[in-house]
């Protein structure tokens, strides 16, 4: 039943050599760019168009979109159509699993749907209880934890099976993420569980909001002392924070979330909250770049969609890289935004 | 008991011992389980084992044991059933999302573990639960497992 943890050689980090069957965010990774992924919140609606235009605000400025999978435990759009929808308008997308509301069969099912419909990574979490979303009354599945589902769908990818043992005629060429949250106790478990995942399969990972900067550089420490920084890619979460109150709600409403007092002190001493707010997180995009290990960041502005593309302008961590975008445009800000030889490359890739 | 249930993790070391010391003993009364059937001794064995663990551990006999790799805590009792470490939930004094008033049964587990000689079990990747052994026994399964290794490697 168990395996000792033996991280696999075949997950470090070389440069992708088949490069015409790895998406976008991988080959963005691997050749050592700085990554950009923001989390697209799905709507409450049947209608595609909506899809569309949530994604259009980060197209040409994120390296890859994030759908939910009924994030905080609330009834949306599912991740996996919200996905297709956008990958065939050639979008990079994340599709996330939670453990909350499928079993193994379904989830199975799902990933060969999902890469069978042109998506190429997935995100596997646990998922939030039932008791904080909308529908507390529903029944927990969490038939699988992120590690067991991480091991199976590695296994329908490398063994080209199901967990049952049955074969597949074709394997989903899929990308794998974890969550990670170094802000949450038991701290010093934390990078082991790091490497677990990886143990399990995981080749990026996207951590909890990071407002606790010194936190982080612990974490990493210890992900560095473990020797896991060569073995997987780490997007540390962001995001603006909307005001002082918003914080405060945070703080006492969403577990695992964690935001230092001197952060809550900035906040409630400026003029301008929303703004201030906004500095804060580009100020901590900065400050995550300079560490060791970091690949990328991973925004997350609930409900300020709109300012992610200033945030990560701001920020200047595109350099003169413009990421993909269906209908090349003329850039939205005066600085120069040239795409890059290799943005064209992918670009004809999915064209073809 | 939520109480006792924090005691044995708080004395992870002592109760690794007791079981490493039951463990032989279980095993080597193979013949006797042999004899009776597997499937008869199941009833009582599962019983006698719910009504220890279940004092001990509050143990929900998933019928696949981990806890020596949970530093004696019970990870079926985390609401999410996890057996591969905290979610990303666990509140800043180190209680439970989902349950507020009782600690993460994961944070117990890590400190547990390291009070124990095999400190890295908590490192074991756990493959999923397989339900239909829900209800069974543990023990008998160690001995049988163990049997059967023995068999063949004569």
């Amino acid at each position: 039943m168990t395996s000792r943890l033996t991280i696999p050689n075949s997950s470090q980090l070389p440069p992708a050599e088949d490069a015409g069957n790895v998406g976008r965010l991988e080959r963005v990774l691997r050749s050592g760019q700085f990554a950009v992924t923001a989390e697209l919140a799905p709507p409450d609606s049947a209608d595609p168009q909506e899809v569309h235009a949530r994604a259009q605000l980060f197209a040409g400025h994120v390296d890859a979109m994030n759908a939910t999978d009924g994030s905080g435990a609330n009834c949306h759009m599912s991740s996996v159509a919200m996905c297709a929808l956008l990958a065939r308008e050639g979008h990079e997308t994340v599709m996330q699993i939670s453990c909350r509301d499928r079993n193994r069969i379904a989830i199975q099912g799902d990933v060969l749907g999902a890469a069978a419909l042109g998506i190429r990574n997935l995100l596997c979490l646990t998922g939030d209880g039932v008791q904080v979303g909308d529908h507390p009354e529903a029944k927990p599945v969490f038939d699988l934890d992120s590690l067991s589902l991480l091991d199976i769908v590695a296994g329908l990818r490398d063994k080209h099976a199901f967990a049952s043992g049955r074969t597949l005629t074709s394997a989903p060429q899929v990308f794998l993420g974890a969550a990670a949250n170094p802000f949450a106790p038991p701290f010093a478990f934390r990078p082991h569980r790091l490497a677990k995942k990886i143990a399990a399969g995981a080749q990026f990972i996207q951590t909890q909001y990071c407002f606790d900067l010194p936190r982080f550089q612990d974490f990493m420490h210890r992900a560095r002392d473990l020797g896991l920084l060569e073995k997987c890619f780490i997007l540390p979460g962001v995001g603006p924070l909307a005001s002082a109150r918003t914080a405060e709600w945070i703080r006492r409403h969403v577990p695992g979330v964690h935001i230092p007092d001197d952060v809550l002190k900035r906040l409630k001493g400026a003029r301008d909250q929303k703004a201030e707010g906004r500095d804060i997180c580009i100020e901590m995009i900065q400050q995550l770049r300079e560490i060791e290990g970091v690949s990328g960041v991973h925004i997350m502005a609930h409900r300020q969609e709109a300012f992610v593309p200033e945030i990560i302008q701001r920020a200047g961590i595109l350099g003169a890289r413009m990421p993909w975008t269906p209908e090349p445009r003329p850039p939205p800000f005066s600085v120069n935004r040239q795409p890059v030889s290799d943005s064209v490359t992918f670009q004809e890739a999915t064209t073809e | 008991m939520y109480s006792i249930r924090l005691w044995a993790a708080r004395h992870a070391r002592l109760l690794e011992l007791t079981y490493q010391a039951v463990e032989p003993v279980i095993i080597k009364l193979q013949p006797l389980w042999k004899s009776v059937g597997y499937a008869r001794a199941e009833k009582p064995v599962a019983r006698l084992e719910q009504a220890c663990k279940g004092l001990l551990f509050d143990c929900q006999m998933c019928g696949q044991c981990i806890l020596s790799s949970t530093g004696m805590s019970c990870s079926m009792n985390c609401p999410k059933h996890l057996r591969n470490g905290p979610c990303g939930g666990v509140m800043q004094n180190g209680n439970c999302e989902v349950e507020p008033d009782t600690r993460c049964v994961w944070v117990e587990a890590w400190e547990g573990s390291q009070r124990m000689k095999d400190s890295d079990a908590i490192q074991i990747v756990q493959l999923p639960v397989d339900h239909r052994l829900q209800g069974t026994s543990s023990w008998l399964r160690v001995a049988r497992q163990a049997a059967e290794r023995r068999e063949s490697l004569k």
